[in-house]
């Protein structure tokens, strides 16, 4: 078994860390493509939350990833407010469950764990691939991830391979008319412009990545 | 010649991110003899809650829809309300603090606008609320016409009706309604109204200071939402007969009220408009009513569902009939609401 294969406690505090201080440097980028087709508190609001989250998990002892994972989602859950909270609350809440109480796991585990993330902002957004929201990235990231284990690459290749799939989809936003969300009352008006909350989670493959290529 | 359009919004605030909670402090020193503020959980209560044996009623929202919510907790009306940061819904924590403070045991009603934030955050909250042993109804309120597109949007926004939903249902709960009549009666006032609103000018939340959308000096947007989200299209203003007409038949298209079916007209203004200009569209309101053999037995008019400063009007119709007519009747008593007390 290769050591670079296993995920731990730590790996999931890097990649939270990374994801914290790439959302304060993207927040005024993430507010501008808010303020385009939404109500501009994207980049405050996701600030808000990973700068909390970190927070907290520096006042979390000893933990399993899993149990760190629902505790930032429900820091999200209490700090974020508008609709990404919910949702990347439930999501990291859910990867959380899926990973139960092991001290440390590998490709499978973390792909169940990206799986159940996936299934449960669907659940509670009722977004598809191509609404033009978070899902667009999030969708095909886990897809990716889940295929490039498959096909026998690395935990860091396949993680960067999610990561480029995340930044894809975010780029392939940019055209389509929103349906969900409050872009969706743009009508036509939305095209052309590239969603943020697809973007946000792009940053967090990003942050994924480097935590897991760092270890 | 953009001057006006493009300038700079003054505001009487202090610290941007002190705003809603200093003037949450400000709503509870104005009325203790009506609503208690927790300012740690970011709530409005009413002053007696929990009421034993009465359903309590709880909503929230965004901050910047003023005197909705905080201004409608009392009696007859709502139990709490949660304040959310200005056109940011709520945390669950805070909906789930309100949900508990308020349960006399009845249970409790939601009233949720229909705005994806809003609905996700009281879901997780009533799943909450629920663990804890509270028994939570929700109601969602969906009665913006303007938005025509119900399959490919978000679907309806949640406008004036809530107002008169907090209203009517409040009476329900005020007179021993069992959870289940009250949410039966707030989803029957959400059926029977429908809403239609008009922006002159943008508002610009204190945090962006700036204007929310761009508008020219002489243009107007048809069917705006209350956080200033575009509305069917933008043109140039007309005078109030025109725009009235239009918003009229938009409604009432809609609604569809048989002849002579008791109509309650609620003529909102968003922040900015006053109350001469909001009378003068009252005033076409009847007469397009009249025209398609309606009446107005009942009306409100004035600022009670706002966008900020946004300058403009949202028109509300609700097809009465004997039941919600004496709920409408019923004594209120509440910061921005008071008859029969």
């Amino acid at each position: 078994m290769e050591v670079e294969a296993v995920v731990d406690a730590s790996t999931v505090r890097r990649w939270l860390e990374e994801a914290a201080a790439s959302v304060r440097e993207q927040r005024d980028y993430l507010t501008q493509l808010d303020a385009a087709i939404g109500d501009a508190d994207h980049g405050a609001n996701m600030d808000r939350g990973f700068t909390a989250v970190v927070e907290k998990l520096s006042m979390t002892e000893d933990s399993p990833p899993g149990k760190l994972l629902t505790t930032a989602g429900s820091t999200l859950v209490s700090t974020v407010g508008g609709a990404s909270g919910p949702l990347w609350g439930t999501a990291l809440r859910r990867a959380g469950r899926s990973l139960g109480e092991a001290e440390s796991f590998e490709g499978p585990e973390l792909v169940a764990a990206f799986e159940a993330a996936l299934s449960g902002v669907v659940e509670l957004g009722a977004a598809q691939e191509g609404d033009k929201t978070m899902v667009d990235a999030l969708a095909p990231a886990v897809r990716a991830l889940r295929e490039g284990l498959a096909g026998g690459a690395s935990l860091g290749a396949a993680v960067t391979a999610a990561r480029s799939a995340a930044e894809e989809g975010m780029r392939a936003t940019v055209p389509l008319q929103a349906s969900k969300g409050r872009a969706s009352y743009l009508g036509e008006r939305s095209i052309g412009h590239q969603d943020p909350g697809a973007t946000s989670t792009a940053l967090l493959f990003g942050a994924l990545e480097r935590a897991v290529i760092e270890q | 010649m953009s001057a006006v359009a493009t300038s700079a919004m003054k505001k009487l605030i202090n610290d941007p991110a002190d705003v809603v909670k200093e003037s949450l402090a400000g709503l509870g020193a104005a009325h203790p003899d009506l609503v208690r503020i927790d300012l740690d959980n970011q709530l409005v209560l009413r002053k007696d809650a929990p009421v034993a044996g009465k359903v309590g009623l709880v909503s929230g929202g965004g901050s910047g829809h003023e005197p909705l919510h905080g201004g409608f907790v009392g009696l007859g009306m709502l139990d709490a309300a949660c304040p959310g940061e200005v056109f940011t819904s709520p945390v669950p924590d805070q909906m789930l603090a309100a949900t508990k403070a308020v349960d006399g045991g009845a249970g409790v009603l939601h009233i949720v606008k229909n705005y994806t934030g809003d609905v996700m955050n009281f879901k997780l909250a009533a799943e909450l609320a629920e663990d804890e042993g509270v028994q939570v109804e929700s109601v969602l309120t969906n009665d913006d016409v303007a938005v025509e597109d119900s399959l490919y949007t978000a679907g309806r926004r949640g406008v004036g009706v809530t107002v008169l939903v907090e209203k009517i249902a409040g009476a329900r709960a005020e007179a021993g309604g069992s959870l289940a009549e009250v949410a039966a009666v707030a989803r029957k006032v959400n059926e029977r109204g429908r809403s239609f609103g008009v922006a002159l000018t943008s508002c610009a939340t204190p945090a962006a200071g700036s204007p929310t959308f761009e508008i020219g000096a002489d243009e107007m947007e048809f069917g705006v939402g209350i956080h200033g989200e575009p509305g069917r299209r933008r043109e140039k203003v007309r005078p109030a007969a025109e725009i009235v007409a239009e918003m009229t038949e938009a409604i009432v298209g809609d609604l569809d009220p048989a002849p002579g079916t008791p109509l309650l007209a609620f003529v909102n203004g968003l922040g900015g408009t006053p109350l001469i200009e909001l009378y003068v569209v009252y005033n076409e309101l009847t007469r397009q009513l009249a025209d398609r053999g309606l009446e107005a037995t009942r009306s409100l008019v004035g600022n009670y569902i706002t966008s900020l400063e946004m300058a403009g009007v949202s028109i509300t119709l609700l097809a009465l009939d004997d039941e919600l007519t004496a709920l409408w009747d019923a004594p209120v008593h509440t910061p921005g609401l008071r008859w029969g007390v």
